[in-house]
């Protein structure tokens, strides 16, 4: 029993489990990446990629109205898949690296946190913040589908597809922050991510398609075209025109891929950010 | 449990093939305020991160209250408030929210949150603040903040690098309070500091390093006497300006005295022994004397001089 107006010794009894911390950091992280800057460039992103893609439907109608699965298929799979990827870039970029940086990571050192929790806490605040722009998004293809075909038109394939994205957003976030925990300086590890994400994985495919000819089952920008694919039907499938092939995953293909991305990559920053000193 | 406890065996750390730190042997104990001193690039502030598992040692281990922090840094951090390296909070959470998830994040009770969080704030002198972004705080009152922060769970230890860096004259007084509060309170603090007065005004004990290596850990009394013969060193102040004949008859024949140092024409440096029967008996002399007495402590400059005679030692 503690006399009043004293105060219970932090007994290691009292401290919370793992999970209830990392949920709780993520709790803080989110309500400071709601507040930032970066929030506020992602709303701005996504209105920008929002706002194009419903001028250009409007412009061009034709096929892009042809059918709702025709409209969903190309505003959804054409603007989320590069909504993620920024994303991935804004929310984290520098979400290990800034730690470092700004010594925000030199606070959180001090409570009695695993160097796990914390990552994990920082993951599930990225993921959330990323999620906030792709249901903006939503609101947004959901307005200009409700006035093109109505109330009672949305095809199926636009749950499963958000359901892909949502996975595709993990693995992204995953990858991301690996190349986050490898650098201790934010502008570094953004500007790495982001070579890779808008650039490299497009130009390792290429190679990998043209020149040496293997389905690139590696990269992970092979897995992402499913979000928009899954509205064809029927569902493309890999092909050779004039003896180039073009290679195309199909759905479990790609929902393994991300998968397996997304469990590696956090694994492995995970282990590298267990290990990390903060000299 | 057995009272707080901090403790390093064979302790050490490289920086690639530079030795930072090296056979640190360690054990506090108990409620007290230990400083802990070295000129600059001793190896403070990296025996502190060691301490806190911000870094991992070369050699050897570091424990609070019996923990390994290495194993075990959760369990042994819940014990501890630790500030070291003037961190940053996420930018946009105001103090209030700092402290909040701090609180969450160690166990403090939902219901004591509110008024652990307001009281701590108090302490530092920072509630006018509660509610603005700390983004936009001065360099001291962050680290007012991040004093704040180290106390909300109520911690059995204390780990602080220099606690008082970048505070206002008023803010390093409302450090000392706060350490000899938590003193009183039962709480161990591990304190580095360069300020040597407020060391001697606040620690019971010091633990002097440098070039990585501990030169002695020992009690402030016992430090100073062994520097000084055997002597501690006291200065004493008088209202009026003393007679030479004072200084050279009267104070040097008083029981106890060792040796007098006429610092200025109204204060004198004596040796004495250490015991407080002994100074007890100097003081009640040095008042019959009637040389309008006005203070009569340990001296500050005591430490300086033991500090100064040990880092020169090592040149
Ligand atoms: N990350 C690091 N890489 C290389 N050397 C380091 C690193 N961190 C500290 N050192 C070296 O270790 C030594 C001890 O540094 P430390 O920061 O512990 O000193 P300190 O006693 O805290 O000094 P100060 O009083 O200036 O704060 C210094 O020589 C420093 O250059
Ligand atoms: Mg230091």
């Amino acid at each position: 029993m503690v006399a009043p107006g004293e105060v219970a010794p932090s007994g290691a009894g009292a401290l919370p489990s793992d999970e209830h911390q990392a949920f709780r950091l993520m709790r803080f992280q989110l309500r400071d990446y709601l507040r930032s800057r970066r929030f506020l460039l992602m709303t701005a992103l996504t209105l920008a990629i929002g706002v194009i893609l419903t001028v250009v439907v409007a412009h061009y109608r034709g096929g892009l109205v042809s059918s709702p699965a025709a409209f969903y298929g190309s505003f959804w799979g054409g603007g989320v898949v590069v909504l993620i990827v920024f994303a991935g870039i804004i929310y984290g970029g520098d979400a290990i690296a800034g730690e470092f940086q700004h010594k925000t990571g030199y606070f959180l050192m001090g409570l009695p946190l695993k160097r796990g929790t914390i990552y994990q806490g920082k993951l599930l605040a990225a993921y959330l913040a990323s999620v906030t722009a792709v249901v903006l998004y939503l609101a947004i293809l959901l307005l200009n589908g409700i006035y093109y075909f109505g109330m009672n038109a949305f095809p199926w394939q636009l749950g499963a597809s958000l359901l892909l994205a949502l996975v595709y957003l993990a693995a992204l976030l995953g990858t991301t922050f690996l190349f986050s925990s490898l650098f201790k300086t934010s502008a570094y590890a953004i500007l790495v991510v982001a070579v890779l994400f808008l650039f490299g994985f497009g130009i390792a495919q290429d190679l990998v398609e043209s020149l040496v000819k293997i389905e690139p089952w590696f990269l992970l920008s092979y897995a992402s075209p499913v979000i928009g694919n899954i509205f064809a039907n029927p569902y493309p499938t890999t092909s050779t025109s004039f003896g180039v092939t073009n290679y195309v995953a199909s759905v479990p293909e790609a929902v393994l891929i991300m998968v397996i991305y997304f469990v590696v990559t956090t694994v492995v920053g995970y282990l590298l950010f267990s290990r990390e000193q903060f000299t | 449990m057995s009272g707080p406890s901090l403790a390093t065996s064979g302790l050490g750390k490289n920086f690639g093939a530079f030795v930072a730190v090296q056979g640190l042997d360690l054990k506090i104990e108990g409620a007290k305020c230990v400083g802990f001193l070295g000129p600059n690039g001793a190896g403070k502030t990296t025996t502190l991160k060691m301490l806190t598992d911000m870094i991992f040692p070369s050699r050897g281990e570091a424990f609070i209250n019996g923990l390994s922090v290495r194993q075990d840094r959760k369990r042994a951090l819940s014990h501890a408030g630790v500030l070291i390296e003037s961190p940053e909070i996420y930018p946009s959470l105001s103090p209030t929210e700092a402290l909040e998830m701090v609180a969450e994040l160690r166990g403090v009770p939902r219901g004591e949150q509110p008024r652990r969080i307001r009281t701590a704030l108090e302490e530092v002198k920072m509630s006018e603040w509660a509610h603005q972004k700390v983004g936009r705080f001065s360099k001291g009152m962050k680290q007012r903040i991040q004093i704040a922060s180290t106390l909300v769970h109520d911690p059995e230890v204390l780990i602080l690098d220099e606690p008082s860096t970048g505070l206002d004259p008023r803010g390093m007084a409302e450090v000392r309070a706060i350490v000899r509060e938590q003193r009183k309170h039962g709480r161990l603090i591990f304190m580095s500091s360069h300020i040597l007065s407020e060391v001697t005004e606040v620690c019971d004990e010091v633990a002097l390093i440098d070039r990585g290596k501990l030169l002695f850990y020992d009690t402030l009394t016992n430090v100073t006497a062994r520097f000084n013969g055997g002597n501690a060193q006291v200065d004493a102040v008088f209202a009026r300006p003393l007679d030479p004949s004072v200084v050279n008859q009267a104070i040097p024949h008083l029981p106890g005295v060792k040796a007098v140092e006429l610092l200025d024409p109204k204060r004198v440096r004596l040796a004495v022994p250490p015991g407080p029967e002994d100074q007890a008996q100097i003081l009640e002399g040095l008042v019959a004397l009637k040389l309008g007495l006005v203070s009569f402590k340990e001296s500050a400059g005591a430490l300086e001089d033991v500090y100064m005679q040990q880092i020169s030692r090592g040149d």
